[in-house]
């Protein structure tokens, strides 16, 4: 019997396709969301769009509030740890979490060094903004990968910019000669395994999620059609005013992504989404999509 | 000609489809009611049961699976199996009762507890050894006298059969070969009379 391997790692991973995962920072929150039809929660001290406002630094979630939330849902939990911060992992990990989230949402620990995630048992999910930045996670032992967008944005232009850039790459990849693929490796900063191995699925090796911005109906149905097999939603359901409504609502958005009566159907009566923020209204030292490489 | 069905309301149904056209079948996504008329068997697969139950009933899927599992074929794997069994031991999912077994959800614990294991699955009265991906698992707490079992680990049943249908705790559809998917074939194809 085997624990811990990178196929039960990815394999977790494929039961969360087609489903919504939803930040929350209480155990109430949490309770509302899997009665939304939530796939998994992210438990987190502060949602993004709260850490942009107040600032400081963002870390790991305490214990106590992570233990409160595995006690009340029964579907997975995941938490953030800090990009390079292997010790919140190594925590994280012995508090049995479902999947860790190695986020630049919260403050880098490591300016150079990503975590390796092959040494541990439990999966881990990382945010990219293009195919090499994707590679080298996967190379380093992530089970899944997502846009990074801009997290408390509000605003789905960065997880669109994100996800169209790694599916072009990934095009680009399926029409190289095998030749081609040592150059296309440096260039993209990525493992040359992984970069012919890419070549030949024409997909990533692991599930490609959606994040950073997601706040309506019609913005999951968005990343969905580009090619994203699940979404992550953060400020867009909490910072709301209708929380359990708009939740079940983007999760009806996932499963009928294709079907615009369907949208229109689930976004029928939902009130106020979150405000959001232009990109113009972040300046760029405070883009958390630029943490981590 | 034979088309399988798929429900994919959420969870690992690519990982199906991909399984079943190895062996040369049509697959049919299920994700309204109507998609059922053409299908010939539907699995129902690994996910979250808890999101799979409350979208079932929001589809208007609920009455309709259960019609069509009274004259073809289920598979459940994992979630899947949970909702196909009489009692899911958490009120939080409301189950199809289509074969008479108890089962209790993420009983091996949580992901850190995920597994791979050899099994032995005993079809058409002959055996072959596969290897079982148990993610977040369910178990079988007890089942009924009707009950078939095809497959265990360490004396606990991991798959079962029920007259025409059958459900197993773990992913065949995450494993390398496909016997799982051609006996549900061979059982679309050669329905057992109930």
């Amino acid at each position: 019997m085997e624990k811990g391997s990178f196929e039960v790692k990815v394999g977790l991973a494929e039961m969360l396709k087609g489903g919504v995962i939803m930040d929350v920072t209480t155990a109430e929150q949490a309770v509302i969301a899997e009665e939304a039809g939530a796939a998994a929660v992210m438990a987190l001290e502060r949602i993004p769009a709260d850490i942009r406002e107040h600032g400081g630094i963002a870390r790991m979630s305490q214990p106590a509030m992570i233990k409160e939330i595995q006690d009340k849902v029964s579907i997975p939990v995941m938490a953030k740890c800090r990009i390079g911060h292997f010790a919140e992992a190594q925590i994280l990990e012995t508090l049995d979490i479902d999947f860790i989230d190695e986020s630049e949402v919260l403050t880098p620990a490591d300016e150079a060094n990503h975590i390796n995630k092959q040494a541990f048992k439990v999966p881990f999910v990382c945010g990219c903004r293009n195919l090499g930045e994707a590679l080298r996670r996967i190379g380093e032992g992530a089970a899944m990968i997502r846009t990074k967008g801009e997290a408390g944005s509000g605003n789905i232009v960065e997880a669109v910019r994100h996800m169209r850039m790694v599916q072009s790459q990934l095009k680009e990849l399926t029409v190289l000669e095998e030749e081609e693929l040592m150059a296309k490796a440096k260039e993209l900063g990525a493992p040359y395994s992984l970069v012919k191995q890419v070549a030949k699925l024409g997909k990533l090796p692991v599930p490609n999620f959606a994040a950073g911005g997601i706040a309506t109906p019609a913005d999951a149905s968005l990343m969905m059609q580009l090619g994203a097999e699940s979404v992550f939603v953060g400020s867009g359901i909490f910072k709301s005013e209708d929380p359990a409504a708009r939740g079940e609502a983007i999760v009806a958005a996932v499963t009928y992504y294709d079907d615009p009566e369907k949208l229109a159907e689930v976004s029928y009566g939902l009130q106020e989404a979150m405000k959001g923020l232009d990109m113009s209204e972040i300046p760029e030292g405070q883009r958390m999509q630029e943490r981590g490489w | 000609m034979t088309v399988v069905g798929i429900l994919s309301l959420q969870g690992a149904f690519e990982k199906h489809r991909i399984a079943i056209e190895q062996l040369g079948i049509s697959v049919c996504y299920v994700r309204y009611p109507a998609d059922l008329d053409g299908c010939d068997g539907l699995i129902i697969p690994g996910g979250e049961s808890t999101t799979m139950s409350k979208l079932l009933d929001e589809s208007g899927l609920r009455p309709a699976v259960l019609d069509f599992a009274k004259k073809k074929s289920v598979l459940g794997t994992c979630a899947g199996m949970i909702l196909m069994a009489t009692d899911a031991t958490d009120k939080k999912v409301i189950p199809l009762g289509l074969i008479n077994i108890k089962v209790s959800r993420n009983a091996y614990g949580r992901q850190i507890d995920s597994f791979t294991t050899s099994l032995e699955l005993s079809m058409n009265g002959s055996s072959v050894t596969t290897r079982g991906v148990f993610i977040r698992a369910p178990r079988i707490l007890s089942m009924g006298r009707e009950v078939e079992v095809l497959a265990r680990v360490k004396d606990e049943p991991v798959m079962v059969k029920q007259e025409r249908h059958m459900a197993c705790t773990f992913h065949p559809e995450l494993s390398s070969n496909n016997y799982v998917h051609q006996y549900f074939l061979d059982l679309i194809q050669k329905p057992v009379l109930a």
